[in-house]
């Protein structure tokens, strides 16, 4: 048997009955890591090797106690490089962080230790989660495990691939206009971006506050219910945290969609949409069709101006919350510079990539007098129409599916060029964000190159359990295959 | 329609994102910018006029609590980042004459 094969929940269970031990699992990953890194780059930091193994022997000694009783207990995992890990460098991807080590760790991160996962690494991403491929780096591009001439999606493309490489048994992503759905389509894994507030942003380094979510990326549906019911905690520390009763979510592991009403967006299989991704999807619908649930297109509408909406909600925010990269407290200082103003500018200037620029000066453009009304606040009413024809939608239906991008993994190089067309490979993600929804992404096919191709699911607020129960049944479908 | 971005708007925006920028950095600034706003203006297709804003989602309360330190003195480890430490403090230029 070869450890690196195995779930997280399986290899949870074999933990347990003291099969596989959780050295062996850490040691099975740090091997894979030596074997893919250098064709790959999914880390931007790697653990300590001592020290994973101390972890690995010190919650060992917990399950054999009894004090640590988590399907996940001793299960190792990779974290995006945003969210903040005590003692272990954590860089967002950007030259300003290079060397910032945080003298705390996120709450999602923390609900992991607690439940005895064993951190590997930090993966890379798109600088600030700015980016829909990770090739805006500052640490170098990652690459597609499926096929190392194209990208891995982005911005949590690090964690995808590694997820996709078998360097880690589940990962951690956020998701602030698809960032965790999109490189799960291209990587073929499978992703969860929760109800806004389910999971705790504390400890999650800010892009755009009222979109981003902290979610799980995994090997199937069933781990990332697991993971997602481990992370998802009401803390007072984030001010948009939301107390809920059920965080059952692996409750929702049923295979049965029979009466389910799940509808497809007309809007959403149009122009721009490639063929072979269309096939696939519709395939996807056709099987939970065949499996009892009722299928149908719908219209949608406004799809077209969620794109708009979320750059400038998204740049107005980051350029916000990026202010307080100043050279000060943490982070890149630059060198020479006279007095305190020009040190704000050369050390921001130096630090930041072209990407994360171009979206603060947009950001700081639209919020600016004058701008303001007839740009900021028209996306914010434009988001109140967009969750509107959410809301007449899922009186509808119990799920909305589509594609999660129009088209496979891109290859490297190609998209950076023109940022208007890679914003525009955004289209089927960003408006769940915009609306607080949750969403997930299924592997449901390959194209002709042999590169994956993602299902999404969306669903209303709070109702993560419906997609997880319509995942998990089409998963069961494509059992063997 | 399209958005033509003069000079002094990127000079402003420079100054509000606190931002020195290249002459080449400025000038595809004012491309991109222009470009994007282009764009956004797709917006203005919506009638919006008896659309209140939405900032949040959910309808979101502050959330208040006791002025209290529950936090430990982190103030070592947190100065261990600073690019530049003075007798326990950040060390920054001279500010006041």
């Amino acid at each position: 048997m070869c450890i690196l094969e195995l779930s997280a929940l399986e290899l949870g269970k074999k933990i347990k009955s003291g099969e596989v031990t959780v050295l062996e699992a850490v040691e099975a990953c740090l091997g894979r890591m030596k074997e893919m890194e250098p064709g790959i780059h999914a880390y931007v930091t790697v653990v300590d090797e001592e020290q994973a193994m101390e972890r690995a022997k010190e919650v060992q000694a917990m399950i054999e106690e009894g004090a640590l009783t988590s399907p996940l207990a001793g299960v190792p995992v990779a974290v995006k490089d945003n969210l903040c890990t005590k003692g272990l460098r954590t860089t967002c991807s950007s030259e300003i962080l290079y060397n910032f080590v945080p003298t705390y760790t996120a709450e999602a991160v923390l609900n992991l230790e607690k439940a005895g996962a064993v951190i590997l690494g930090k993966t890379n991403m798109d600088e600030f989660a700015m980016g829909s491929t990770t090739e805006t780096s500052a640490f170098g591009v990652t690459r597609n495990p499926w096929n190392t001439d194209h990208v891995p999606g982005g911005s949590s493309g690090g964690s995808c691939a590694a997820v996709a490489a078998k360097e880690c048994f589940y990962a951690l992503g956020s998701d602030t206009g698809g960032s965790i759905r999109q490189p799960s389509s291209f990587c073929g894994v499978t992703g969860i971006k929760p109800t806004y507030g389910t999971v705790s942003r504390y400890g999650l380094i800010a892009y755009g506050s009222s979109l981003d979510q902290i979610g799980p990326i995994g090997k199937n549906v069933s781990d990332c219910a697991a993971v997602l019911e481990a992370v998802s905690s009401y803390d007072n520390k984030d001010s948009t945290s939301i107390p809920r009763e059920d965080l059952n979510f692996t409750g929702a592991l049923v295979n049965d969609v029979k009466g389910m009403r799940i509808g497809i967006p007309r809007d959403y299989l149009g122009e721009g949409l490639d063929e072979e991704v269309r096939a696939a999807v519709l395939e996807a619908a056709g099987a939970l069709r065949q499996r009892g649930a009722m299928v149908e297109e719908f219209d949608l509408s406004l799809v077209e101006y969620a794109i708009p909406a979320y750059y400038v909600i998204a740049s107005a925010e980051a350029s916000s919350n990026l202010s307080r990269f100043d050279g000060v407290k943490y982070g890149l200082r630059a060198k020479e510079y006279e007095g305190l103003h020009q040190m704000y500018k050369k050390s921001r200037s130096q630090g930041f990539g072209p990407e994360v620029k171009r979206r603060i000066m947009l950001g700081s453009f639209v919020l600016s007098s004058g701008y303001y009304d007839a740009y900021y606040l028209k996306a914010l009413r434009t988001k109140a129409l967009i969750k509107k024809a959410f809301d007449r939608a899922f009186a509808e239906y119990d799920v909305i599916l589509g594609p999660a991008a129009p088209t496979t993994a891109p290859k490297l190089g190609e998209s950076l060029k023109d940022p208007l067309k890679m914003y525009l490979g955004d289209i089927y993600t960003v408006a769940v964000n915009l609306a607080g929804l949750p969403a997930m992404t299924v592997p449901c096919g390959q194209d002709r190159q042999g590169l994956p191709v993602g299902l999404q699911l969306m669903g209303d607020c709070f109702q993560e359990k419906k997609i997880i129960r319509a995942a998990y049944t089409f998963e069961q479908t494509r059992e063997g295959r | 329609m399209a958005n033509v971005i003069m000079d002094e708007t990127i000079e402003y925006v420079g100054i509000l994102a606190k931002l020195e920028l290249s002459r080449e950095e400025k000038e595809e600034a004012k491309k991109d910018m222009g470009r994007m706003l282009d764009y956004i203006d797709k917006l203005n297709e919506l009638d919006t006029s008896n659309v209140e804003p939405m900032s949040h989602v959910f309808s979101m309360n502050n959330v208040f609590r006791q002025d209290v330190v529950t936090n430990g003195d982190d103030r070592e480890d947190m100065l261990k980042n600073a690019p530049e430490q003075k007798e326990g403090a950040f060390k920054v230029p001279r500010t006041v004459e």
